[in-house]
């Protein structure tokens, strides 16, 4: 009964039916968090089992439009490990919305819920997708249903931030995006995604794969390349949950994940490597991963300072893509992990420390450690693990990040790998000192920190400690992927 | 040259009335003498059409009394609607014309080619086709007149003027923000 | 369904459908206009239009049983009689016609109620039943000088219907008098073109043109008649830059009478100069057709598209913005129709059917707001997205479909039009699909955000509670809106609708 098909359709059911589910019981907010809860853990057990199954690639077909247009998905390592990281990430994320939004007594919290449900149903269909126009539909949905989340608190900063955030977004998809997405189906006859790259097995040449390659890596707005990365600073006028959801979880990471995706099964490693495009874009990256780093350090607001960070850190994946190698591509697909755990650690510390304190900026947050010593603690291991220090997570896609850039040749651009870990000691380090080392202010804590918002970073920190000692299995799991020749005849 | 003029001189007067008519649209200001405009112009179209029918040589398309056979069942059907009515005689088909750049101009010389087997009496016809198109267009141009015409005088009504700059004016003021 | 229905309809309705179908209407509409009942007129349009549904379905059936329908007039056969025909190419347009025609009658009844005098409205739906037929008649007829007499009761029943606007807004007159003498200008030059035709080939019926033309070849005469031809209906189909008289005409005019005519009345003319480009001149013999496609057609469609999604960014008046942007995806079918092949005229008879449903429902959804509150500029939809949460979510739904968001038609249109465009090599016309969609997405989002972003309208200092259009309004308009999203899951049926029309007309007869 429990068949890869059933499993692949309830990663999309168990969502969609809990949002429907939450906006039906808006009105008791009890059964209607526990709703949220619940779906998060069926979720999250239905996602492992998928990675379990995830090297035999099953495949459902969820719908046939017209002759050659279908909506697919077809299971694969990359997408299923997205998938767990998602679907792992809601469930704390929601744990620690339930503490801010009660805590910080929001409004439209029904609302609020529902779009969650269908964002992280759509993160699950680009994740399983398996061709391009199942990706852009999921990613599109995606776009649609965090925009009332960007925008929850309905004020003119946020709908400004919202007005930014769908331009952008809807721009760069409607714009760069689709046309590629057609242009492959013109050039390959479809858009599946096929083990060594689409268009590798349809003998592309370079100069066409070039300029697709530009079109998908600034039409995938969500992975934040630069310049059109300024959706993610403006959507900061969103509730921290939101801010973590969109920057650990879901949106970004759906970015950089298509990115990753159809780098290796659109392109394929030697196709990247052959396209006369790659080596600007991978320069524009580590421009993009540089210059984030030091605007970061020019916000005092700490939620913008970690928006610039994540920019920086979402260049990493889209430098691994272009690099056009396969240990890269590694480190890539590491990174989504590795920052999505640490990100989310920063993010929610920084939502607790505003319950808490109201307090937005660094430069109110002096002694706070001492006060929470947990919480300060969490954000320590996570900011670590940004900067890319063993026994931390993030220590390993920085260190397949440079072993790919020497070995296909861009030597020079592990300088702005190093520059970069530097930058991040500088801008997230401060937050940690000050709050440590610096005297207790007597103007501390307004009222008891709930621990529904202190628990949760603390978990993600002791992720982002065991993540660190998983790196074998991930390995082994992912290395697969990865291979440089083109499997002729072999979908997946 | 001279030749082609006197074959060709009806599209003079037709070349005239056309232009004047589509002049007269452009440049006039007043909405009525627009309406005048667009009659000309359909006129024009009208001596276009009257001008092929006519076979130089040929009789007027009427059959004589004594002529019984060869009329099709009934009268010749009109359909509802705005259909037109098509008579045919038993030697008449379509008069099929070439016209050709160098060859006969189109309201010229016109063979009718029998079909009938009774070829004793082959005689020729004008085109009593485009008559009757031309009568469809002439209604057709007299229901626009009387459409136009109506509309001129409930705009008179609710604008006071029938004068296309008073109008625009009174229009663009409303669109750049004025009575609301 | 059809099968049954077949089987209950009278013999002889079925012989005869192709002709009761656009005579049906006709005699309704005196009828109309005697009684003096608005209700009475309303009644008998139901009538019509449910008979002309009926009809369509008959010759759906008809059609898939036999191929190719003629039906000659009177029993006069062709090449002589005048003789309707119904094949592949025109079947799904009279469906779309009738289709839209019932589903705006039953919209008519509040809005017309609502917008026009009550001792008027007799001869409104009178005008209406002639202009319906008037469409159907272009549709379905195969002689040449019969779609100029029945383009012409369509268009001088429009006048009138667009002119009954003024009782909201007096423009609507001098928007319905010009669109009289473009109208006017547009089929006299058609009219000379069939002149033409009809000197060089001595026939009216539009297969016997294409037979003799084939015969005989071109010469400057058939050039002339082409020209006059396509401007004729150009004009019509509102291809730039002959489309001026829309905006006004279809801003101003009545809510239901614009629903109508922005989903039917340029389809109708579009099909009409497929029909004569491909029905009467062969491409494949003339070069000079050819050339137009790709000098004329691609090219006027290419710059229509952009400058009037340009032209609609900077619209106050939501109607008239939705009016543009109609000019801009006409531009779509005309590149369609001039990329010169059948993936290309597939591509834009499916954006013709397409289009029709999205702007109808938006259409419809901004009378159903215009029956509440009166839409006179964007910033009258601030917060209805609260108030009317039906019409709001069905314009929203159209308004994403137009933009090309994928789960709805205009995503399918889309995807099939670049398709074929890359079919061609032409980037430029690539290019210019994905910019005038951007530009889509400003002019949509700004009405959308409007509806949804800002705050709800207010009465007294205080919010206007939630209110509801009335069914009759709201039935047709959900159901067009959720058509926009239907034959996206479903586009096997509209995909193939419009490739074998493209085949049936490419091929020949």
């Amino acid at each position: 009964m429990y068949s890869p098909e059933v499993s692949l359709a309830l990663a999309l059911a168990i969502p969609a039916f809990g949002g429907a589910l939450v906006a039906l019981l808006g009105s008791r907010p009890n059964v209607r968090e526990a709703v949220t809860l619940i779906a998060g853990v069926l979720l999250v057990l239905n996602v492992a089992h998928l990675v379990e199954i995830a090297q035999s690639n099953p495949t459902l077909t969820l719908a046939t439009l017209a002759p050659g247009l279908e909506l697919t998905f077809k299971l694969e390592p990359l997408g299923a490990l997205f998938a767990a990281v998602a679907s792992g990430l809601w469930l704390v994320n929601s744990l620690y919305s339930i503490g801010y939004m009660r805590g910080n007594k929001e409004k439209n919290q029904t609302r609020f819920y529902v779009s969650f449900c269908i964002a992280i149903m759509s993160a699950m269909g680009v994740a399983l997708s398996g061709n391009l126009l199942t990706l852009f539909v999921f990613y599109e949905i995606l776009t649609l249903s965090t925009f009332p989340l960007v925008t929850h608190k309905g004020d003119a900063k946020a709908k400004r931030g919202g007005r930014i955030y769908l331009t952008i977004l809807l721009g760069t998809s409607i714009g760069l995006l689709l046309p590629a997405i057609i242009a492959t189906h013109f050039l390959a006859g479809s858009t599946d995604f096929v083990a060594g790259g689409l268009l590798a097995l349809n003998d592309v040449t370079p100069v066409i794969a070039g300029v697709l390659l530009v079109m998908f890596a600034f039409g995938i707005g969500k992975a934040a390349l630069m310049p059109i990365h300024p959706w993610l600073p403006n959507a900061m006028v969103a509730p921290t949950p939101v801010s973590a959801f969109l920057h650990a979880v879901a949106v970004v990471k759906a970015g950089v994940f298509s990115i990753l995706k159809v780098g290796t099964y659109i392109f394929g490693p030697a196709m990247i490597a052959a396209a006369p495009t790659s080596e600007p874009l991978a320069w524009i990256a580590g421009i993009s991963i540089v210059l984030a780093s030091v605007i970061a350090l020019t916000k005092d607001n700490l939620k913008e300072r970690l928006a610039f960070s994540t920019v920086s850190q979402l260049s990493y994946v889209t430098l691994a893509v272009m690099l056009g190698s396969p240990l890269a591509m590694l480190g890539g697909a590491l990174q989504i992990v590795m920052h999505a755990w640490g990100k989310i650690t920063l993010f929610m510390s920084a939502g607790a420390i505003y319950t808490a304190t109201k307090a937005t900026n660094i430069s109110q947050m002096k002694g706070l450690g001492h006060h929470m010593p947990w919480l300060f603690g969490a954000y320590t291991l996570g900011a670590l693990s940004i900067i890319g220090l063993p026994p931390l997570g993030g220590a390993w896609p920085k260190l397949f990040l440079i072993q790919g850039a020497w070995e296909s040749g861009h030597g020079i651009l592990i300088i702005a790998l190093i520059a970069s870990s530097l930058l991040n000691v500088a801008y997230l380090l401060p937050v940690s000192i000050r709050g440590f080392f610096e005297p207790a202010e007597t103007l501390g804590l307004k009222k008891p920190t709930p621990m529904m918002v202190i628990l949760p970073p603390v978990i993600t920190a002791a992720g982002v400690l065991i993540l660190f000692f998983l790196i074998g299995p991930l390995r082994d799991y992912l290395m697969p992927v990865f291979a440089t020749t083109p499997h002729a005849g072999v979908s997946l | 040259m001279l030749e082609i003029i006197s074959e060709r001189f009806v599209y003079i007067p037709i070349i005239i009335l056309m232009m004047t008519g589509l002049y007269v649209v452009i440049s006039t200001g007043n909405l009525v003498k627009r309406m005048v405009g667009l009659s000309l112009f359909q006129t024009s179209v009208s001596l276009i059409y009257i001008a092929v029918a006519k076979v130089f040589g040929g009789a007027p398309p009427i059959l004589p009394e004594a002529h019984g056979e060869g009329y099709p069942d009934g009268a010749a059907d009109s359909s509802a609607g705005a259909d037109h009515a098509v008579v045919q005689t038993d030697h008449g088909s379509q008069i099929v014309e070439m016209a050709s750049d160098h060859g006969s101009d189109a309201g010229h010389a016109a063979e009718a080619v029998s079909h009938a087997v009774d070829a004793a009496h082959a005689t020729l016809y004008s085109n009593p086709l485009p008559h009757v198109l031309i009568l469809t267009a002439i209604v057709v141009g007299v229901a626009t007149l009387a459409v136009g015409l109506a509309l001129v005088v409930r705009i008179r009504e609710a604008y006071g003027t029938i004068e296309d700059d008073a109008l625009n004016a009174a229009d663009y003021s409303v669109e750049t923000g004025g009575t609301e | 369904m059809i099968d049954f229905i077949a089987s209950l309809t009278p013999d002889a309705i079925i012989r005869h459908a192709p002709v009761l179908i656009v005579v049906l209407p006709l005699i309704l509409a005196p009828i109309a206009a005697i009684i003096p009942s608005g209700r009475a007129g309303w009644s008998i349009s139901l009538i019509g239009a449910l008979f002309v549904g009926w009809m369509a379905l008959i010759l759906f059936g008809q059609v898939a049983e036999h191929g190719v329908i003629e039906y000659a007039m009177g029993g006069w056969s062709a090449p002589l009689g005048i003789v309707y025909r119904v094949d592949a190419l025109n079947l799904p347009v009279l469906a779309l016609i009738g289709t839209i025609g019932l589903l705006c009658v039953f919209y008519a009844l509040p809005t017309v109620s609502d917008e026009i005098d009550s001792k008027q409205q007799p001869l409104f739906y009178s005008a209406f039943l002639i202009c319906f037929a008037g469409l159907l008649g272009v549709t379905i007829t195969g002689d040449a000088f019969n779609v100029f007499v029945f383009v012409e009761i369509s268009s001088l029943a429009t006048y009138a219907l667009i002119a009954m606007g003024a009782g909201k807004d007096r423009r609507a007159l001098t928007a319905s008098y010009n669109y009289l003498i473009l109208g006017t200008i547009g089929a006299t030059f058609f009219v000379i073109g069939v002149g033409f035709l009809y000197m060089a080939t001595g026939t009216l019926n539009m297969a016997d043109m294409a037979r003799i033309l084939a015969e005989n070849g071109h010469t400057r005469v058939t050039q002339a008649a082409f020209a006059f031809i396509v401007v004729g209906l150009g004009l019509k189909a509102a291809m730039f830059p002959l489309h001026v008289w829309l905006p006004n005409a279809y801003a101003n005019a009545p809510s239901f009478v614009t629903a109508f005519l922005a989903s039917t009345a340029t389809k109708v003319a579009f099909y009409a100069l497929i029909r004569f480009i491909y029905g009467v001149y062969h491409p494949e013999d003339a070069h000079f057709v050819m050339m137009a496609f790709t000098w004329v057609f691609a090219v006027v469609g290419v710059i229509g598209m952009l400058f009037a999604s340009v032209q609609a960014v900077f619209q106050t008046d939501p109607r008239r913005l939705l009016a543009y942007s109609s000019v801009a995806q006409v531009g779509y079918m005309m590149l369609g129709l001039g990329l010169g092949n059948a993936l290309g005229l597939a591509a834009a008879l499916l954006h013709l059917v397409n289009h029709a449903i999205m702007k109808g429902t938006l259409f419809m959804a901004l009378g159903a707001f215009g029956l509440k509150f009166g839409i006179r500029r964007i910033s009258d939809l601030n917060g209805l997205g609260r108030t009317m949460p039906a019409a709001a979510i069905a314009f929203t739904v159209a308004g994403i479909s137009l933009v090309g968001v994928p789960l709805t038609i205009g995503f399918t249109s889309k995807w099939y039009l670049i398709l074929a465009v890359l079919e061609r090599g032409w980037w430029w016309a690539v290019a210019a699909v994905i910019i005038s969609s951007l530009l889509a997405l400003a002019y949509i989002a700004r009405m959308l955000a409007a509806i949804w972003m800002e705050d709800s309208p207010q009465r007294d200092g205080k919010p206007v509670a939630r209110t509801r259009a009335p069914w009759m309004v709201l039935a047709p308009m959900s159901l067009l809106a959720f058509a926009n999203v239907y034959f996206f899951f479903n586009a096997d049926p509209l995909v193939s609708m419009a490739q074998r029309a493209a085949a049936a007309v490419m091929v020949g007869h």
